[in-house]
């Protein structure tokens, strides 16, 4: 007989990091970020036209430097613009709450999302 | 800060200060930007002053915790209105059902408590996604399915108790028929465990479904008699292999013995897989391949074929069926699957192919085999849910694409069940089409086939999308209870349906004066006298609200 009985399985983002190999090579404070776009985002927004999320951005800017539609590859993304679209949803992407993505992991989230983002000229 | 109707602000704050004691005050949520997390995504009341929204929300992380927050709520007579992930989208969502609830948001409680591969159940707590308890069965190697619905981040519990549907085998696909015990928190902060749970230390709660005496599980399910706080469900043994085929038949007539076999196919489980209309000839596509003509864009079809659909009534014309004979384009095509051992559906497929084959002109192909495990580069080759593999692709339904350059905010969904035969595939299209003309209702193109997510019976679904106009939300609103009474004069009703049109359904369900209705309204006052848990959901309201409301 091969039974699993965990007693608890606690799923957390932290635990889901670990199957995810892109982790392995970003910088450590980047990697809970990955990690909430892994359980929260890919889903929909992975690259690939059967990613909802990614065909409706690819439609939205095509012929604009988004044209990839790939949320990760985007230059221009502030950690605002992430904050205010995952409290706030957009079109058929619902908002998401606070026991889903906490305001922390949302702050990482926003950070990952952000990092290809050209530093600000002082 | 908001406060629940019917209690005052000095005693919501007495609440609320032990509700902190509880969950700890970071899961006690009472600002409006939080609160805001609560609102319905695809409310059809968008904006309007009849959203139901939310006076406060608490996010305990164990049943001990429910159980005293709900005594907290009976000392109190908060009105509480639990949500398990809250993705009961295009159903309400993570909104009450009775406006100014405080919502019991039970996404934390999302321990995978046991999953069986030798005896294949699984037992988990509300919070748990399709996505997790799949993630958690593939990293531990189990050779197990699940079986999903199209959107996979939603509660295995919260889906089974709205009776939700997926699509791999038969025995599975009802999500609430096929689970097996469940936890209860009753109105009072009692506990409550079905089936065999009800023996201390019982070996088999996950193993026999009604343990003795009456099964009551049924009345946890679209109701607001108890909080689920675990439950147990029956997994699918992961098959050997998998071959979908189909049969396609070229005249309108055949609809009707191509179901009744369908029906003594499945019915036999000759095929146990979701079975899958399609009419190429109409431009209909099959449920499992609706994602890949949203985002590749529906067959092209010639402008003598265009031509001909516009002018077919209810989907027939005989111009049209003549067209379809000589270009060889099939009225109808169903999509059957099998699961099991190779010899095995092969010869399930073989035994198929003889009793379809009294439909003249049936033509059968083989569309596809599969060994497991699969690929997982492969897995987007196909509907993913038929395969027991969650995926968020429906959400392309209703999103931006080169071929809707207008996306919607969101949709509800009309969903009558309707008798499985092909008499009434056609009575159901002729009747809700000159309903939905006539009300201007967007739902109808030429002809719309069913869903058989369950045997027996059909799922007639059609989206309505939620616009960012009030208006147009206004007009749906009011088309789509039109259309449920529609229905429920020709003897069909509801599945399910959102909190919004709950009154609306459950007034069909009105044999006897209302002896259902009335029946529900018994059981809740006897089982939660102070009406603290999720009033008004699928219509079940406490004394003290049904008086002000008559």
């Amino acid at each position: 007989m091969r039974a699993i009985r965990p007693g608890c399985c606690v799923l957390g983002v932290a635990a889901l990091s670990m199957g995810v190999a892109h982790s392995e090579t970003l910088p450590p404070d980047l990697r809970e970020g990955r990690a909430v776009y892994e359980k929260w985002c890919a889903p929909c927004h992975d690259p690939g036209i059967e990613h909802p999320g990614t065909h409706a951005l690819m439609t939205k800017y095509s012929g604009s430097p988004r044209a990839s539609g790939i949320i990760t590859e985007w230059k221009d993304l502030t950690p605002q613009y992430i904050r205010f679209m995952v409290r706030h949803g957009m079109s058929v992407m619902p908002h998401f709450r606070k026991t889903e993505i906490t305001d922390s992991q949302l702050d990482a989230l926003a950070r990952y999302l952000s990092r290809m983002r050209p530093p600000v000229a002082p | 800060m908001r406060v629940p109707p019917g209690v005052s602000a000095a005693a919501y704050a007495k609440a609320l200060t032990e509700f902190e004691q509880v969950v700890g005050k970071e899961w006690v949520f009472t600002t409006d930007e939080d609160l805001d997390l609560y609102r319905d995504a695809y409310s059809p009341f968008l904006n309007e002053p009849e959203e139901r929204i939310a006076s406060g929300a608490l996010a305990p992380s164990s049943t001990e915790q429910v159980q005293q927050i709900v005594r907290i709520a009976n000392k109190y007579r908060i009105p509480l209105y639990t949500i398990s992930t809250g993705k009961n989208l295009g159903y309400g969502g993570s909104a009450p059902a009775y406006s100014g609830s405080v919502v019991l948001d039970l996404k934390r409680m999302n321990r995978i408590l046991e999953v069986n591969e030798q005896n294949a159940y699984a037992l988990v707590e509300p919070g748990v996604s399709y996505f997790d308890l799949y993630k958690y069965i593939q990293e531990n190697k189990l050779k197990v399915w699940i079986d999903c619905p199209d959107p996979g981040w939603g509660s295995v519990v919260g889906n089974a108790l709205d009776r939700g549907g997926g699509y791999t085998t038969a025995n599975y696909r009802n999500h609430f028929d096929s689970h097996c015990g469940m936890e209860i928190v009753l109105p009072d902060g009692e506990l409550l465990r079905t089936g065999m749970g009800a023996i201390p230390n019982s070996k088999t709660w996950q193993q026999y479904k009604s343990g003795c005496g009456p099964w009551i599980d049924g009345i946890f399910s679209q109701s607001n008699y108890g909080i689920v706080t675990k439950m147990g469900f029956w997994l699918m043994p992961e098959p050997e292999a998998y071959l979908r085929c189909t049969v396609s038949v070229p005249r309108y007539q055949d609809l009707i013995p191509l179901i009744e076999i369908l029906n003594y196919v499945e019915n036999s489980r000759i095929s146990a897989g979701f079975p899958d209309i399609e009419s190429p000839l109409l431009g209909y596509p099959p449920i499992g391949q609706l994602q890949l003509w949203i985002e590749k864009g529906p067959p092209r079809m010639s402008e003598e074929h265009v031509r001909l659909l516009k002018g077919a009534r209810v989907g027939y014309s005989a111009e049209l069926e003549a067209h379809g004979l000589r270009a060889g384009i099939p009225y109808w095509r169903l999509w059957l699957s099998f699961h099991g051992p190779q010899e095995v559906i092969a010869a399930q497929w073989q035994a198929t192919q003889r009793l379809f084959a009294r439909i003249a002109g049936a033509k059968f192909e083989v569309r596809d085999t599969v060994r497991f495990p699969l690929d997982p580069a492969k897995v987007t080759d196909y509907h993913e849910p038929e395969l027991g593999v969650p995926s968020l692709r429906v959400f392309s339904i209703g999103a931006r694409t080169p071929w809707n350059p207008t996306p919607s905010k969101g949709h509800m969904w009309f969903s009558p069940i309707i008798p499985r035969s092909g008499e009434a595939i056609i009575e159901a299209n002729k009747v809700f089409s000159e309903a939905a003309s006539s009300l201007g209702m967007p739902l109808f193109n030429s002809f719309t086939l069913p869903a058989c997510f369950w045997e027996r019976c059909f799922i007639f679904i059609l989206a309505t999308p939620v616009t960012e106009d009030p208006q147009t939300n206004r007009r749906y609103r009011e088309g789509f209870k039109k259309l449920i009474a529609v229905g429920g004069a020709h003897g069909w009703g509801e599945y399910r349906t959102a909190p919004v049109f709950q009154q609306t359904v459950m007034d069909v369900y009105s044999y006897n004066n209302h002896s259902l209705q009335r029946f529900h309204a018994t059981l809740k006052d006897a089982i939660d006298p102070n009406g603290i848990l999720s009033a008004g959901r699928y219509a079940i309201w406490p004394k003290h609200l049904r008086e002000q409301k008559s």
